[in-house]
């Protein structure tokens, strides 16, 4: 069974459609990536699957249950870690797991032993009488997740958890991630960083005004939208053009700048290389960047 | 539009309720400095004060000097303040500043529970601060041993009305600087032509019609009766009006409430 199965859903904010009919599905143990640009649908898209945005129309059955019907059994086996910081500034660490593990209805022994396993799995240990509002932002954000685990959810929802880390906190976040995966945990991530993306998810959907424009696993994404190499050339001459018009190479021109999508085997790298490599060349491999950046464009969106 | 689900109301409101009752104990000092300290104040200035302008006080048919008449009123007002302020002031920020709402619509609890635990709690907040007033008011003779005990129930079903209403200016206010509206229109009025600081039998017969209206009238009756042993209204009607009062703007409040947070 799948966890979640979406078939084209619709969120329409009055006239303002932010997801225009998106159909797929996770299946259980499943890291799935859920990316695209600012005012892409990502959230609006999260908010329905967790019930706090009512579907416009389609729909969005999570665990083999309705959203619109059975939000409360659905709820009670979700964890969620919103992009914005929502602990709970009147209280401490500890008692914003503690409490927040009551709005689950849990028994009270439960959610406390639960509490410490988190306090301990998120190092939080020495943390724990510290109020919410002396955290930094990795300290607040490890609690925001080790928060969304108090109920033992059967999936994660995580929407942008490491926006605004510094590297080793997002290093932490993601070896945090990488354990739960072990475990089993079915996870949803929406993020902007395609690095996070590419080495976290199974498998991923990039969006753009609220409509897929593909999904699929990162690497086959990579070979099939960009490729496995790549070369970046700067200040291309007209001769490297024209070269490049007769050999009908796969590529985007930028101006000041060119980038070459080659295959693995090189041939082609190699003769870029020998002829028009005389200024600055990077040879490098494809990557989901590129994929992002070809299929929704390179446009600034606010 | 969301409507409001009946189903959607269970007992887990007071997981939430619990969530208040803590960070209100973590400041329990001012929370309770405040009440029992305030009765004394008022009491000096009017007593002390007042006492060489005024008489006394001709009130259901009897003489009362002044303090005795005005000390259940502070009762009332008191718990008016508590749970109006405690459903728009705090509410909003926990709902718009703190985010605390949309954590909490993660779990499996449901905008109308959140709404109802605000409100319970603020008469809750509302009945405490009763009761501390109760501890002074009691021993200086102010409100008679036991019968002034049922103030603390009847607080707590005068803080759900206050509540309600001030969980449905919360529901509609679009900033919170804008609370400055219905408290300068609404609540300052009937703080002071509610029969709390001068027997309403003194209004002009054209304005005896809003000492009726106001809900701080009815509890400041009912408060009074249950201080003194007589008051000059039906405490029937007071009752019922306060009940009506509660439901009516509870489930407007309900309603915009969520018209606000769902999207």
């Amino acid at each position: 069974m799948n966890i979640i199965e979406a078939n084209q859903v619709v969120k329409r904010y009055g006239a303002f459609t932010a997801v225009d009919g998106i159909s797929f599905s996770i299946q259980s143990g499943e890291f799935f990536g859920l990316l695209g640009p600012n005012g892409a649908g990502k959230t609006s898209a999260i908010r329905m699957i967790y019930g706090f945005s009512p579907v416009t129309s389609g729909q969005m059955r999570v665990f083999g249950l309705d959203i619109a019907q059975d939000w409360r059994r659905i709820r009670s086996r979700l964890g969620v870690c919103q992009q914005e910081n929502t602990l709970d500034p009147d209280l401490t660490v500890e008692l914003n797991l503690l409490i927040y593990g009551r709005y689950f209805d849990k028994p009270k022994a439960q959610v406390r032993q639960r509490t410490e396993e988190l306090l301990t799995f998120f190092a939080l240990n020495n943390k724990r009488q510290a109020k919410v509002m002396e955290l930094s932002g990795g300290l607040a954000r490890r609690l925001q997740l080790a928060r969304a685990l108090i109920a033992d959810p059967d999936l994660l929802i995580l929407d942008e958890p490491t926006t605004g880390l510094d590297p080793q906190s997002r290093h932490q976040v993601w070896d945090r991630l990488l354990e739960l995966k072990k475990g089993g945990l079915t996870m949803l991530l929406t993020t902007h960083y395609m690095d996070e993306a590419e080495s976290l998810c199974d498998r991923l959907l990039i969006m753009d005004h609220g409509q897929i424009v593909t999904q699929g696993r990162p690497r086959g994404l990579i070979t099939e939208h960009a490729a496995e190499n790549v070369i970046e050339i700067e200040g291309p001459g007209p001769d490297l053009k024209t070269y490049i018009k007769e050999n009908a190479i796969k590529h985007d021109d930028l101006g000041e700048r060119i980038i070459i999508y080659t295959q693995a085997d090189g041939r082609l790298a190699e003769e870029v290389r020998r002829k028009f490599c005389m200024g600055s060349c990077l040879f490098r491999t494809g990557n989901l960047e590129d994929v992002f950046l070809r299929l929704t464009g390179r446009e600034l969106r606010e | 539009m969301n409507p409001v689900q009946l189903n959607a109301i269970s007992l887990r409101f007071r997981h939430i309720w619990y969530r208040n009752l803590i960070t209100y104990r973590r400041i329990w000092r001012v929370n309770f400095l405040v009440p029992l300290l305030e009765p004394g104040f008022y009491i000096l200035a009017f007593g002390l004060g007042f006492s060489g302008l005024i008489n006394g006080v001709e009130y259901a048919g009897k003489h009362l000097v002044y303090t005795r008449f005005m000390a259940p009123a502070l009762v009332a007002t008191a718990c008016m303040w508590n749970s109006f302020f405690e459903t728009t002031y705090t509410s909003f920020v926990r709902m718009y500043y703190q985010k605390t709402f949309d954590g909490i619509l993660a779990t499996p609890i449901s905008i109308e529970e959140i709404i109802i635990a605000e409100v319970v709690w603020a008469a809750s907040k509302a009945a405490a601060a009763v009761a501390l007033m109760l501890l002074v008011l009691m021993p200086l003779g102010y409100a008679d041993f036991p019968r002034a005990l049922m103030c603390i129930p009847l607080a707590f079903l005068g803080g759900i009305a206050f509540a309600a209403v001030g969980i449905f200016f919360t529901g509609v206010i679009p900033t919170i600087d804008m609370f400055n509206l219905p408290i300068f229109l609404f609540i300052t009025p009937m703080f002071l032509f509610s029969g709390t600081f001068f027997p309403v039998a003194g209004i002009a017969k054209w304005a005896a019609i809003f000492p009726l209206i106001f809900p701080l009238y009815h509890l400041v009756e009912l408060t009074r009766f249950f201080c003194l042993g007589f008051m000059e209204s039906n405490p029937v009607f007071n009752l019922v009006y306060l009940l009506l009062f509660a439901s009516v703007f509870g489930g407007l409040g309900l309603v915009f409430m969520k018209r606000r947070l769902i999207k």
